[in-house]
């Protein structure tokens, strides 16, 4: 054997005490988080394996999805409504890269525990894992369509803004902190209330999606008419967590933060038509909301953390 | 005095049943408020300990919170107060089978396993030869286990929680799958662990396996702990017990009839079980059962007899008109109906000849070798050449209790004897005769 302390008789081996109580407290919970960290890494393997089990095409619907959702937006938004973004694909794709990890974690760790009953009712572990990993395989497939938006940018010669690079981290680590909260939360609430599931497939698919400018431009199509109303509709905008990290992404991938020259057809002779598509922030504005959306992401986290220990004692009974 | 290795310190679990469920936002809001739902405490205030390398049965009937605990213990359920500490490496068998997911392979699900209980998976590498040899499942280690028959799945759940070198291991009624061979090889795998010093908590429903393995066991009885000893006193607790929640239930019925108290000789006897007396008179048969019952001395203290205690059967009967050759038959069973003993009249060479009247028949069993379970009585009676006047099944009922530590169905009489190196050589029969001698 490798390990030593697996070695001799049982009674002279270093033991972990556990205790199994309704009064355990988050630290003590996110210690044992931490030392089952093998374990996440295993289920998110697993989760990846199950998920993709019986198609022929395997994991390569994991990029395969993603493109043709961003054919048929392309097709409409671009070719047929002639949005008039220039090079609209790598737009596009700059922000659903980030919300497709964010939705597809959330979507996946709200069922995570209803659909492992078998694990959760026979074998003890920290629950929260089956939650982290979902987050967790979201951000396997995170890379993957990180890696086809790559070729996608050196197909397209496009750029990103080498220098704001990290940038990209800084909008990853929030959302990161904000899907766990969120899948933490919604999978425990799902175990009690089966709706949460279909509830959250509408909510975070459909009407969170289209609060974030995603396939539209914030500053082109919404902030116009929000201009009378004064700031306050703005604001109301801005808190939606998801707004910041977004378009931090696009900042950095799409790199275009001043007045752009739409591709809109114009009367020969007429100049082009230039909108801003993206807003001319500072770079200390983005880390400025992405810090904030981080700090409401660790509080929502503690909070879920806490609902989550709150439900889960009684987890093995109600599935 | 040794550690602890799992300290269950006053733990009581609530489980609240609704009467309906609940569960879509609809039905909830519809109802929110006034769902009406009753508490079932399904432990309360149990609190005991378990030595290092002890083992100690749980007993109880259905729905006594065994597995309620051993879930508490497992950490699958948190208790609603009071906690459980366990000291070590847990790894447990809950109520048919390991926790296993279903679209993964048999190999798959042993790394996961594997690192839930906080195995590398180089550890697990390690390990896993062993664990499929020990499964028996061969290529079907790499099918999905959704495909697995019963057996496999409780196999290689067994296997796994054995294999991973658990500091405690906690079974719930697993022994009863598998065919005879596994399970024999599990009993082999259960005392190497005993002998190797770790620590077993075991629940099951068959005495006779809580007094074959365990050191100490408990008595659970609607989520109470009523008792706790040697095996033989816990098992003695749980008979007891269970013939209370027997007798609650026939009371339900129907209530016993009053010439089967009057029929008892003396203070010393009670009735265990009568059978209600048939009103019927038909002259094709002149001799019918009236009321049997079941005698032993003591029962008014207790609701058992001892091993090797004298049995009294008391057959009671109603003549029509006068019968000469009368016979009278005695089946025993055990409680799944299989035969244990059964004589007449006629084979033991006795003629009974029935007076017009009431009568009885006493059938004294002495030194009941039965070991510990409910028995049943059947009892005929029948004409010259075989023709039936009366049966009735079941007559009445026993129960036995075991005070010692062997197991099995009857006692037999047994004196182990060293052969001396010398006579190693000689007929054991002979040999034998002569240390009887």
């Amino acid at each position: 054997m490798a390990e030593p302390s697996l070695e001799g008789p049982p009674a002279q081996r270093v033991k972990v005490t556990r205790v199994v109580s309704a009064n355990i407290n988050v630290r003590q919970r996110l210690a044992e988080i931490w030392r089952s960290r093998e374990l996440l890494v295993y289920l998110v393997r697993t989760e990846i394996k199950v998920k993709y089990k019986n198609s022929f095409l395997g994991l390569l619907w994991s990029m395969l999805s993603p493109a043709m959702t961003l054919a048929v937006y392309t097709l409409v938004f671009g070719v047929l409504l002639k949005n008039g973004i220039p090079n609209f694909v790598i737009y596009l794709f700059s922000g659903l890269l980030l919300w497709n990890f964010f939705s597809t974690g959330v979507i996946t760790a709200t069922g995570v525990v209803v659909n492992n009953a078998g694990l959760v009712k026979k074998v003890s572990f920290p629950r929260e894992i089956l939650a982290l990993a979902a987050i967790g395989s979201a951000g396997v497939f995170f890379f993957f369509q990180a890696c086809v938006m790559a070729i996608f940018m050196v197909v397209l010669h496009m750029s990103p803004a080498w220098s704001l690079i990290w940038l990209l981290l800084v909008a990853m680590i929030p959302t990161l902190v904000f899907s766990c909260a969120l899948g933490i939360f919604l999978a425990s609430v799902n175990v009690y209330l089966r709706d949460t599931q279909h509830l959250i497939e509408v909510l975070v698919g459909a009407a969170w999606f289209w609060a974030c400018p995603i396939v539209y431009s914030f500053n082109r199509s919404l902030q116009p008419h929000m201009l009378g109303a004064g700031k306050w509709r703005e604001w109301l905008y801005f808190l939606n967590p998801m707004s910041p990290v977004v378009m931090t992404f696009q900042r950095v991938l799409y790199d275009r933060p001043g007045l752009v020259q739409l591709t809109t057809k114009v009367p020969p002779g007429a100049p082009r038509v230039t909108a801003q598509l993206l807003p001319g922030w500072p770079v200390i504005t983005y880390i400025w909301a992405d810090a904030f959306v981080l700090a409401v992401a660790l509080a929502l986290f503690y909070l879920a953390m806490v609902v989550f220990g709150r439900l889960a004692g009684n987890f093995a009974e109600e599935l | 005095m040794g550690t602890m290795a799992v300290d269950i310190q006053g733990v009581s679990k609530r489980f609240r049943l609704h009467q309906e469920k609940y569960t879509s936002l609809k039905e909830k809001l519809i109802h929110a408020g006034r769902v009406p739902y009753e508490d079932l405490w399904a432990l309360r205030d149990v609190a005991f300990d378990v030595q290092e390398g002890e083992t100690v049965g749980i007993l109880g009937r259905n729905g006594s919170g065994k597995s309620t605990l051993l879930k508490c213990v497992c950490g699958v359920l948190q208790p609603t107060s009071g906690q459980v500490v366990v000291r070590g490496k847990l790894a447990g068998l809950l109520e048919l089978g390991a926790g296993f997911q279903q679209d993964l392979t048999g190999r798959e699900n042993i790394y996961l396993n594997g690192s839930m209980l906080g195995l590398s998976k180089r550890e697990v590498d390690h390990l896993f030869d062993d664990i499929v040899e020990f499964a028996e499942l061969g290529h079907f280690i790499d099918n999905q286990v959704k495909f697995y028959s019963s057996g496999m799945y409780v196999r290689l759940g067994f296997a796994v929680a054995v294999n991973v070198d658990p500091d405690v291991l906690v079974i719930d009624e697993v022994l009863a799958v598998g065919d005879e061979r596994f399970q024999r090889k599990c009993m082999d795998r259960i005392k190497r662990f005993q002998k190797e010093g770790r620590t077993i908590l075991f629940v099951s429903h068959s005495p006779d396996q809580v007094r074959a393995i365990c050191d100490r066991a408990v008595v659970l009885s609607d989520g109470k702990m009523i008792g706790m000893g040697v095996p033989g006193e816990a098992v003695r607790i749980f008979r007891e017990e269970l013939m209370e929640a027997g007798d609650e239930l026939a009371m339900g019925g129907g209530e016993e009839p009053p010439e089967a108290a009057a029929a008892a000789p003396g203070p010393e006897s009670v009735t265990l079980g009568a059978a209600p007396v048939p009103e019927a008179t038909d002259s094709s048969r002149p001799v019918r059962l009236t009321d049997v019952t079941a005698y032993y001395p003591g029962a008014d203290q207790r609701r058992y007899l001892l091993l090797g205690e004298t049995l009294v059967v008391r057959v009671g009967y109603q003549a029509q008109t006068a019968a000469r050759d009368t016979i009278f038959a005695v089946e025993i069973r055990m409680h799944d109906g299989s035969l244990v003993f059964r004589t007449d009249t006629e084979i033991l060479g006795m003629t009974v000849a029935a007076e017009v009247g009431p009568g009885a028949l006493d059938f004294i069993y002495e030194g009941m070798p039965l070991f510990d379970g409910a028995y049943y009585v059947n009892v005929g009676i029948y004409g010259p050449g075989g023709i039936l006047y009366d049966w009735r099944e079941p007559a009445c009922e026993f129960e036995m209790m075991n005070p010692g530590r062997a197991t099995g169905m009857v006692a037999l009489s047994v004196q182990p004897t060293v052969v001396p190196a010398d006579r190693l050589a000689e007929d054991p029969a002979l040999l034998g005769l002569e240390a009887h001698a």
